[in-house]
């Protein structure tokens, strides 16, 4: 891997932006299409999604060299798997109404590619600051995305940001519908991709 | 295009096979020849020959009850005798739950001056049935990719064309029917009897992986040629959530065996059934002109939005 010696900083601001998990990586796209119908939704699995990757990653880093290569990939699997248990016992106790509305998605969180993904190309290399500011990174990433798809679909959905009525009138009701999920992420994806493409062409002419 | 044949053909069998099958069984007394459930509020009795009216269509004759709770008598709104005189509808007030057996009793039963003697009769749906409805939820009505969005990264990632996808939601359903089952066993014989049900995530992700690895195994081993053609998909078994979520679900729903794999079978063919409506769009969106933003995967997500929509249709849908 040729990962350059990167600054904390500019680990933690890539998470967000240059390698954001959903936008740019197109990874765990599940809960951002299955349950991103409103911000406050975003925020809570972002968080679980930020504790489980942060807290893995330390684990991880921590245990590296004696980690044998052949098992890695079951010691990841195990290690999220317990994080997740401890985080979806937590949610289910302190914040039942809002769990159960996300309903398998927090259980499911130990399926996402993304946390497998960081823990096999970062944290199983570096020291424990840079993976905790890796994994930080990539945590805020994940929900700052869930936010804004949860932000576009409840404004234009039912005119509300965070259950407060801003717009007072409902644009678009397909919008929070379950099946807008798909569309909503391929219209952002598509409108990132065009800002791209916009940009290059500023640069070139 | 020939496996493609054959999967139609067994997709078809199937659903032939389980119109004949199904139906609803029932009785417990001589005279009566059949009970069923009929809408959700509906139970016709068939009797051998034809009854008073008199008597058939006095609702103070019947009381049903939900075979687990004796005490909650459901209200009969109406009894309706057809004009030969030998079916009776009873109509109820509420929608029944027709999962559960339900237990009638009536007064003595009335035919042309005779009397038959009182009945108890047990009306319930056939297993068979119990098994197709969640077969077929788990396939159609919540199919786990368009209505539950599980699995999308594997699902994105096979259906550009229409072979690997039918590889890979082959291997799905293989591997994710070996899963749940033994994902079933586990939980009932074990986790439950020594109240470990808080480790499920971490003994069923470990279960999974393992289902992968022995069905590679035995594949490598039985049939190296169809190895060969899908061994690649085996590894990203692993990367789907819907094999996660399938035993998640049956344990919490507290599944019995059977339930479970038509769980996990209905799960698997519902996939298969994406993955190959996608790859067939996939494959012609690959001739149209997209724009420059929009190409690759922006279109794609579009396109399953489109599929949701159409899925909704199925909601509400019950054949049993």
């Amino acid at each position: 891997m040729a990962i350059k010696e990167k600054t904390n900083k500019q680990l933690f601001v890539d998470g967000i932006l240059k390698e954001n998990p959903i936008f740019k990586l197109a990874l765990s796209m599940c809960p951002a299409v299955g349950i991103s119908t409103s911000v406050m939704n975003g925020i809570l699995l972002g968080t679980a999604v930020l504790f489980v990757q942060v807290c893995s990653s330390c684990t991880i880093s921590l245990v590296r060299n004696y980690i044998h290569p052949k098992i890695r990939i079951p010691t990841y699997t195990l290690t999220i798997a317990t994080w997740v248990t401890v985080i979806d016992l937590v949610l289910a106790a302190y914040v039942p109404v809002a769990y159960k509305a996300m309903g398998l998605f927090v259980r499911l969180i130990v399926a996402f590619a993304i946390i497998t993904m960081r823990l096999e190309m970062f944290a199983c290399k570096n020291p424990l600051p840079k993976s905790f500011w890796d994994g930080f990174g990539m945590g805020l990433g994940f929900m700052f995305a869930m936010m804004t798809l949860g932000f576009v679909r409840e404004l234009l959905g039912s005119g509300m940001i965070m259950g407060y009525d801003v717009l007072g009138f409902k644009p678009l009701l397909y919008f929070v519908l379950p099946c807008a999920g798909f569309v909503t992420v391929g219209l952002m994806m598509g409108f990132f991709n065009w800002i791209e493409v916009v940009y290059e062409r500023r640069k070139k002419g | 295009m020939k496996s493609i044949k054959s999967y139609h053909l067994l997709v078809g069998v199937l659903l032939i096979a389980a119109l004949f099958l199904t139906g609803c069984e029932g009785a417990g007394h001589k005279f009566v020849k059949k009970t069923e459930f009929k809408d959700s509020d509906k139970i016709v009795l068939t009797f051998a020959g034809p009854v008073d009216e008199v008597w058939a269509t006095n609702v103070a004759n019947f009381s049903c009850y939900e075979k687990p709770d004796p005490d909650i008598v459901l209200t009969i709104k109406e009894a309706v005798l057809s004009p030969e005189k030998t079916k009776l509808t009873l109509i109820f007030e509420a929608p029944l739950n027709t999962g559960e057996a339900h237990i009638l009793s009536t007064t003595n039963i009335m035919s042309e001056g005779q009397d038959m003697g009182a009945a108890l009769l047990t009306v319930k749906k056939l297993y068979f049935g119990v098994l197709m409805t969640i077969f077929l939820g788990a396939a159609l009505i919540k199919n786990f990719v368009f209505t539950k969005y599980l699995g999308l990264c594997v699902f994105f990632g096979c259906s550009q064309k229409r072979s690997t996808a039918i590889g890979m939601g082959m291997v799905f359903t293989i591997v994710i029917a070996f899963a749940a089952t033994m994902a079933w066993a586990l939980y009932q014989f074990v986790l439950k009897p020594y109240q470990l049900t808080f480790l499920n995530i971490v003994v069923f992700i470990g279960l999974v992986s393992l289902s992968v690895q022995g069905v590679d195994t035995i594949l490598r081993k039985i049939n190296p040629a169809l190895f060969k053609a899908f061994g690649v998909y085996l590894v990203l078994v692993i990367a789907n959530c819907i094999a996660i979520a399938v035993p998640l679900i049956l344990a919490d729903n507290e599944y019995t065996g059977w339930e479970s794999f038509s769980l996990a079978l209905g799960a698997g063919i519902g996939f298969l059934i994406a993955l190959f409506l996608m790859a067939c769009v996939r494959e012609k969106l690959e001739l149209a002109k997209v724009p420059p933003s929009f190409q690759g995967l922006p279109i794609a997500f579009v396109t399953a939005g489109l599929f949701a929509l159409a899925f909704l249709g199925f909601s509400g849908l019950s054949i049993y």
